[in-house]
């Protein structure tokens, strides 16, 4: 371990006079240090830099589903969730013989459905972004222009509508689940509402 | 060839920059370290990509994986009010100590009848004590009565605040001093549980929130 030179202290060339011998004025630092190390370790230890994170999410402020499906049209995709993560979807508005197809939360699943329908805005979103990396603008000020430029881009008349409508069972970990893979897909217009009577028979018929 | 020479005294160190640094960093995590009070439920959020820190100031309501809510918010001088006039609304009187204890406390889901017991019980002893969640039937909609009377006692502060500012002629932030409402769900938690929440803050006219999650990597 680290031990203090305890050999005299200060100069003392050839030609010094010889003194009388004066005592080290050194203190053995060692407990402190140890100290310090200990204290040092258990702040790193028990801090935690992680801050929670948050994510914004508008609900609507009186569900009509009546009104919002005839506002979707041919761009409107609904996502029913069921219990055990269980979930489907459906294009368009529901009628009788609409078909509701089983899909599930891989990249392969919801993934696919929201790039497929949104490709557009993802495109011009990706343009966006690499255009951003160049602007030689002030942090505050950039942010603020990205921000109203996404929105922009992600009101555009042919960006992908979704519904979200989970039933009774449904856990709340899917519905955070679908809300972030349309924040990965860039689908800036959805909503979050309750689920019909013919959507839940639906629903019930295919389980 | 000459022989070479051991060196005869022990070799030693100037230790001096080492330990400088050691206690600067000390000082750092001292200083950066904000020590978390035990909640009285563990909840566990789901993940998501959103890199948005969480506001300063916000409402805080912690749903368990069973649906139970809990409720926090940050100011402790709101918190006081709030409970003052929570107590007055239901007949009962919380003493000054009582007050200071809320305070400083982390969120609660015990209803009002048993908060006086709660407020007393010591932080061990409190986790002891079972939460029932905060009531929100329509009948008895204890959540919504919280909720209101601690965002109107928030925007009494904020305005005291402003006035304050504009005393002393300085800057004052509206933004950064505005009031959030978070939501910390258990990943767990029944999705209507959550709903009727949000139901309580959509009947407020309270429309946006922010979604507490945990950090993933975008695939």
């Amino acid at each position: 371990m680290a031990e203090i030179q305890e050999s005299g202290g200060g100069g003392g060339g050839k030609h010094s006079k010889k003194r009388a011998k004066k005592s080290s004025t050194r203190i053995d630092m060692t407990p402190m240090v140890d100290l310090a190390f200990l204290l040092l370790t258990f702040f790193i230890l028990t801090s935690t830099f992680n801050k929670p994170k948050a994510m914004d999410l508008a609900f609507p402020a009186k569900p009509k589903p009546e009104d919002q499906i005839d506002k979707v049209k041919a761009n409107g995709i609904s996502i029913l969730l069921g219990e055990n993560g269980k979930v489907y979807w459906y294009p368009g508005a529901l009628k009788p013989e609409t078909v509701i197809e089983k899909t599930n939360f891989s990249n392969t699943g919801l993934r696919m459905i929201f790039t497929n329908g949104n490709s557009k805005i993802i495109k011009n979103m990706n343009v966006l972004r690499r255009d951003a990396q160049k602007w030689n603008y002030p942090q505050v000020f950039a942010d603020s222009l990205f921000k109203l430029k996404s929105r922009e881009i992600k009101s555009d008349k042919d960006a992908l509508v979704v519904l979200i409508k989970a039933d009774e069972k449904a856990s709340y970990k899917n519905v955070i689940d679908v809300v972030d893979e349309l924040n990965i897909t860039d689908i800036g217009k959805f909503s979050i509402m309750d689920m019909t009577p013919e959507e839940k028979a639906k629903l019930d018929a295919v389980k | 060839m000459p022989k070479i020479k051991m060196p005869k005294s022990t070799p030693s160190l100037d230790m001096t920059p080492m330990v400088d640094l050691a206690f600067l960093l000390v000082t750092f995590f001292m200083l950066t370290a904000s020590f978390r009070a035990a909640e009285p439920v563990v909840v566990d959020t789901p993940s998501s990509i959103s890199e948005k820190m969480l506001p300063d100031n916000y409402m805080l309501i912690s749903i368990d994986k069973d649906g139970k809510p809990f409720f926090s918010i940050t100011n402790a001088a709101v918190r006081r009010k709030t409970l003052e006039e929570i107590g007055g609304k239901y007949g009962i009187k919380f003493t000054e100590d009582e007050l200071k204890r809320f305070g400083v406390m982390t969120s609660f889901g015990v209803p009002v009848a048993s908060l006086k017991a709660y407020i007393n019980a010591s932080e061990s002893q409190r986790l002891a004590i079972p939460s029932p969640g905060i009531p929100m039937d329509s009948t008895d909609n204890q959540l919504d009565q919280w909720v209101l009377i601690a965002y109107k006692n928030y925007q009494y502060d904020l305005q005291a605040k402003k006035n304050d500012a504009e005393a002393k002629k300085e800057e004052f932030d509206k933004k950064k001093l505005d009031l959030k409402f978070a939501i910390k769900a258990d990943a767990g938690a029944p999705y209507v549980k959550v709903k009727k929440v949000i139901d309580v803050f959509t009947n407020r006219e309270i429309y946006q929130f922010n979604m507490i999650t945990t950090m993933e990597e975008k695939r």
